[in-house]
């Protein structure tokens, strides 16, 4: 039940008064009320709970967050320990060494 | 959304392990607040890739878990009257009042009903108007603005057969009480992050400044996970005590304003007993006097119900992260998803029962299913 999940808006529409949104979840389409995140838009992410969207998902932020996760390896690389590295690269010769 | 497979990336996860191994110098003990966080965490071996000096404790952030046995017999109560549609998220069938559920109430003729939504609740509401229609109103900050919605239209459009059983919950008071307890071993939180979603971040920093612990608001997927784990690492590290958003896609440092506006109007902060855990001052939301005419409590007059938890549960140790589930004595024997002794193992999100689901510990083979490492 507390589980919040994203999903892209389909479709808006007023109800009653009310801005609904169809949003699609993998797959699996649901009624969403829009009422706490009027300004969001068809194409647009957001994660909904309970028939609620809560919080537009912000693709920049999610493209920096990758970025910086894929950063790491690069500048562990880039700062690391030169002698550790040699010694890594020379196992991984030796066991293809004994592969072949 | 379309970044889901990539937040699960083996090869970001081993570099985030990486960095998150050279940088831990001794030992530390972090808590994961939400139960959906625990149930990541158990489900992709996360805490078995951690350093051995690491240690996630698993914090009280189950709604289901927590909601006290006294509102539950409540729920009940008003669940069996004939003249009343009781409506409630599905995961509350099958939490143990005192003697009986809400799905053996319904087995005994009482008209209960799933809802996905609280408006669901609302509109059958309108579809049976010679009918009192209750919906069971619990959960977090996550929760909360969706069913102050709820009430407010209820208002707004005079349906006035419609009432909420309200027993909803704040994470910050229960920070404060967690930190409080002279037995606490939590150095640092992973802050639940779709509560932050609703409630942004300004309720932290006095908490992470008062108690002196880093608060890194992390996501679900096992890459959030990870990076709030080494953000909150790295702090501990270097002697810092800080909030920190590591969920920016989701996450405002505001929040969501409309919600949090709604969740003032409609509700008024109350002292809330916390199940296996007790009162926990100022930790609860109640109806405010103006929605009075739409709380079930008051509309079926069930006051004066008096409970009383079973000895042989230990989830409030659990709750708290003073036990962990494996380490209490009916774990998986007399008390199983299918017989749970108490909320946290009947709960899908409870941490009893992601234990049983996903960890072999020292179970019988083929009780629980293999987790799934994330690298």
């Amino acid at each position: 039940m507390c589980l919040a999940v994203p999903g892209k808006v389909l479709d808006i529409e007023e109800r009653d008064g009310t801005r609904m949104a169809t949003v699609d979840f993998g797959g699996v389409v649901k009624e969403v009320c829009l009422e706490y995140l009027p300004d969001l838009r068809v194409g647009e992410y957001a994660i909904v709970h309970v028939g609620f969207a809560l919080q537009r998902l912000d693709e920049e932020s999610a493209r920096q967050t990758l970025e910086l996760f894929a950063e790491l390896g690069l500048l562990q690389e880039e700062f690391g320990d030169p002698w550790e590295a040699a010694a890594t690269e020379a196992d991984e010769d030796a066991v293809e060494e004994v592969r072949k | 959304m379309k970044y889901i497979d990539e937040f699960q990336d083996p090869e970001l996860a081993r570099r985030l392990l990486d960095d998150i191994h050279a940088t831990v110098t001794r030992p530390w003990a972090l808590m994961e607040v939400c139960g959906g966080q625990t149930h990541s965490i158990i489900r992709h071996g996360i805490d078995q890739l951690l350093p051995k000096e690491l240690e996630l404790i698993h914090g009280p952030g189950c709604p289901v878990c927590v909601t006290p046995l006294e509102v539950i017999d409540k729920a009940l109560e008003i669940a069996s009257r004939p003249e009343v549609i009781f409506c409630s998220f599905g995961d509350m069938l099958r939490v143990p009042g005192t003697g009986r559920d809400l799905f053996q109430v319904r087995s005994e003729g009482g008209d209960v009903r799933v809802v996905y939504s609280p408006l669901d609740a609302l509109r059958i509401a309108r579809q049976n108007p010679d009918r009192q229609v209750v919906f069971f109103g619990i959960g977090f900050e996550t929760t909360a603005p969706p069913n102050a919605m709820t009430v407010h239209q209820a208002r707004k459009l005079g349906i006035a057969n419609f009432s909420m059983l309200v027993s909803h919950v704040r994470v910050p008071p229960a920070i404060e009480a967690i930190m409080s307890s002279p037995s606490c071993r939590v150095q640092g939180f992973l802050a639940a992050g779709h509560v932050c979603s609703v409630m942004g971040m300004g309720e932290y920093p006095g908490l992470a400044e008062r108690f002196r612990v880093p608060i890194v608001v992390t996501g679900f997927e096992p890459l959030d996970i990870l990076e709030g784990v080494r953000r909150a690492v790295r702090q501990l590290e270097r002697g810092e005590h800080t909030v920190d958003n590591a969920y920016a896609r989701a996450v405002r440092p505001e929040g969501n304003p409309a919600a949090r506006a709604m969740l003032e109007d409609v509700f008024e902060v109350t002292d809330r007993a916390w199940r296996g855990i007790g009162v926990i001052p100022g930790s609860g939301w109640r109806l405010s006097s103006k929605y009075r005419d739409h709380d079930a409590e008051h509309r079926f007059q069930v006051d004066g119900i008096r409970t009383e938890e079973p000895a042989a549960c230990r989830s409030g140790e659990v709750l708290q992260g003073l036990l962990k589930p494996h380490e209490c004595e009916a774990f998986g024997t007399v008390c199983t998803p299918r017989t749970p002794l108490g909320a946290t193992m009947v709960s899908s999100e409870g941490a009893c029962a992601a234990y049983y689901l996903y960890r072999r510990l020292d179970m019988p083979a083929g009780k629980t299913r293999e987790a799934t490492p994330v690298v």
